[in-house]
């Protein structure tokens, strides 16, 4: 009777045993958050699974949402557009790291003027968006735009309505720059605006812009780009006024101060003669006590091989990858991801 | 004797299962719509306890200073469902006028089947062609024209003044009562036709118009599925997301009364600004909001209920 017994149960335990052992082999990880940089993981993450057969499953649900997954333990990483304070890294016991770069653009209608020919300053832009200057041939704009026939039209400031990393990007360049916006409107992904039509998403913001005479509104680059809108110039921290693109936007990058505190580098307002203003990184957020020791090391294998093998497929989707120098600095904070025991999970180099 | 009284007891036994079984159905929608209240309650409550009932009258909806108040999205929900309605019940009307007293009959079947179907339209697809179609001819043809006529009337102007954007709370209004129309349609032209033969043929063997019959017999006779039809119809308006979030501006600031300004609605705000709100006060205010609009749905539906009764006892006083 035992040994009937044993003889049914062993291959059962057997089988178990390698049923329990696939999942080890192909790996699936999860993550949620940001919409921003979800086409370059997606493509990430198709090509790290024709190469290792691990699978990624990234849900683009926006930053406060993959903040929220996070913090509840629910996926494998979060991902945000806004760097979270060291205060509320600690807070929540997490840690983060960049890991791609974009950059946003100004973007306009007004008839007769081609892309890259209107040149804006901070201030005026700043004014744009408050409401003080309310009209394209205002004296502002055209001492700055000598050779432009400027309409005397209205300005219709254009911005996103749903809560977005975008504008939180976009409020923060406007605070550092202006004294008067910190003071009454300040940064966020939704902020109280005094002006303007909000549009959901980047597609709302370009079909105001595109359609509305005499519209303003802030896009990210890549999709200036691939639906060829007119994008103005914008005056950076060092008074140049450098064109929007895989080179300005690395240049900013290369300024920040990254070793300084947790990655808490927004990259808007950087300095160098050659840095685009609004630029931005985007984020991954983890435990850095991990439940799953094993998906979290998972997590960084993946984002090593796609630092080392994506820059390419970045460049592709007008993303900016990260310099080798930042590169170092995110392995070198792998170390602080440890499983309970307090080993690193992340073992590799 | 023995087997008719097992039959008996059989069908008592169906009854019994059938009511018990109909009655839990009921009582869950009961349990839901109580539930419902209960959690939002219970997820507002730290912006109910922070802003108290001022959260209704104040006009600051400031995330990054966490101060927030309900007034410009209740202000946009209840004016843009008033524009729906002022448009969609006389169309609404006469349509099911048509369709049920005037329409040739091989044009019956054809044009009432056509406005079930725009019902069923998605209303992102409204959305999309207000914001892409409409707007651009609303903006360069309609408004020039509303600022130019009804702009000039003293008072009554200042709902037509502006930058004729195309976008604001009356586009918003209009392709809600577009989206209602069907809806309202639909339940008078189902309730006109169900105006017995009778009645109407006596009316108009009297020698009634076409008009006098519908206005002193077939309303009267219907009123309660025509004013059931107009809350259905209330009822989306109030609560439509997408379509008014293309076109209504998503404007969390008050600068006029223009109804040419952009606006927020409840939903539109929720839709909008829930997936990135962070701080738990953000969201509580946000849930708040859902909560409210709970509220005006409810008062609109206790005021219709109000009205219908009163419109019966007058009815029992003439007699």
């Amino acid at each position: 009777m035992l040994a009937r017994f044993k003889s049914i149960v062993l291959p059962l335990t057997a089988a178990s045993m390698v049923l329990t052992a696939v999942p080890a082999i192909a790996a699936e990880i999860t993550g949620a958050g940001a919409s921003f940089p979800a086409p370059i993981y997606a493509k990430w993450a198709e090509a790290y699974h024709n190469a290792t057969s691990n699978k990624i499953n990234y849900q683009s649900i926006g930053s406060g949402g993959g903040i929220k997954q996070i913090t509840a333990k629910t996926v494998d990483f979060g991902a945000s557009d806004m760097p979270l304070t060291p205060e509320h890294l600690n807070k929540d016991g997490l840690m983060q790291f960049p890991a791609v770069i974009g950059g946003e653009v100004l973007v306009i209608n007004v008839a007769g003027i081609k892309p890259g020919e209107m040149h804006l300053t901070p201030a005026a832009l700043a004014d744009i968006y408050l409401g003080k200057i309310v009209k394209w041939n205002d004296k502002a704009i055209a001492t700055l735009n000598p050779t432009l026939s400027l309409p005397d039209q209205a300005i219709a400031v254009v911005r996103r309505s749903d809560g977005s990393g975008t504008t939180f990007i976009f409020t923060n360049y406007l605070s550092k720059v202006s004294p008067e916006w910190k003071q009454k409107v300040g940064e966020g992904t939704a902020v109280q605006w005094p002006v303007g039509l909000g549009g959901k998403g980047n597609e709302g913001v370009s079909a105001f812009v595109q359609r509305i005479p005499g519209a303003i509104g802030y896009v990210e680059y890549a999709y200036a780009k691939q639906n060829k809108m007119t994008h103005t110039l914008l005056q950076n921290a060092a008074g140049n006024y450098p064109a929007p693109g895989d080179a300005s936007f690395k240049a900013a990058a290369a300024y920040a101060d990254w070793g300084k505190s947790a990655f808490y580098e927004i990259l808007t307002n950087e300095p160098g003669k050659d840095s685009w203003a609004i630029t931005g990184a985007t984020f991954i957020l983890m435990h850095k006590v991990q439940d799953k020791p094993a998906q979290a090391a998972e997590v960084l294998k993946f984002f090593d091989w796609s630092f080392k093998n994506g820059d390419k497929m970045a460049a592709d989707l007008d993303y900016v990858a990260l310099p080798d120098t930042l590169v170092k600095l995110i392995h070198t904070s792998w170390a602080n991801i440890k499983d309970g025991s307090g080993k690193s999970v992340w073992a590799g180099k | 004797m023995a087997a008719s009284a097992i039959t008996k007891r059989k069908r008592n036994l169906g009854d019994f299962v059938f009511s018990n079984l109909t009655r839990a159905f009921a009582l869950v929608t009961l349990a839901m719509l109580g539930g419902i209240v209960v959690s939002l309650v219970i997820g507002s409550w730290p912006a109910i306890r922070r802003f108290g009932l001022g959260f209704l009258w104040s006009g600051e909806w400031n995330p990054p200073m966490e101060q927030f108040g309900a007034l410009i999205p209740i202000y946009g929900t209840l004016v843009t469902s008033l524009i729906a309605l002022v448009i969609a019940v006389p169309v609404s009307f006469g349509i099911a006028l048509f369709l049920t007293e005037l329409a040739p009959p091989w044009l019956k079947r054809p044009l009432g089947i056509a406005i079930e179907l725009l019902a069923g339209i998605p209303s992102i697809v409204y959305g999309m062609w207000g914001l892409l179609v409409f707007a651009p001819v609303f903006s360069k043809y309609v408004q020039p024209l509303m600022a130019d006529t009804l702009g000039r009337l003293p008072v009554f102007g200042e709902l037509f003044s502006g930058a004729p954007l195309g976008i604001g709370i009356l586009s918003a209004g209009i392709v809600l009562a577009i989206m209602t129309i069907p809806f309202i349609a639909s339940v008078m032209r189902d309730v006109f036709d169900v105006t017995p033969a009778m009645l109407k043929e006596s009316a108009y063997g009297v020698g009634a118009t076409t008009w006098e019959v519908v206005w002193n017999v077939v309303l009267p006779y219907t009123k309660v599925g025509v004013i059931g039809g107009i809350m259905l119809g209330l009822g989306r308006a109030l609560g439509e997301t997408m379509a008014v979030t293309f076109l209504i501006g998503n404007m969390n600031f008050f600068n006029g009364v223009s109804l040419f300004l952009p606006g927020n609605s409840i939903a539109s705000a929720l839709a909008n600004e829930f997936a990135e709100a962070e701080s738990p006060i953000y969201t509580a205010s946000l849930i708040e909001l859902g909560l409210i609009l709970f509220f005006i749905t409810f008062i609109v539906l206790s005021l219709s209920k109000l009205l219908l009764s009163r419109l019966s006892r007058q009815e029992g006083s003439k007699t």
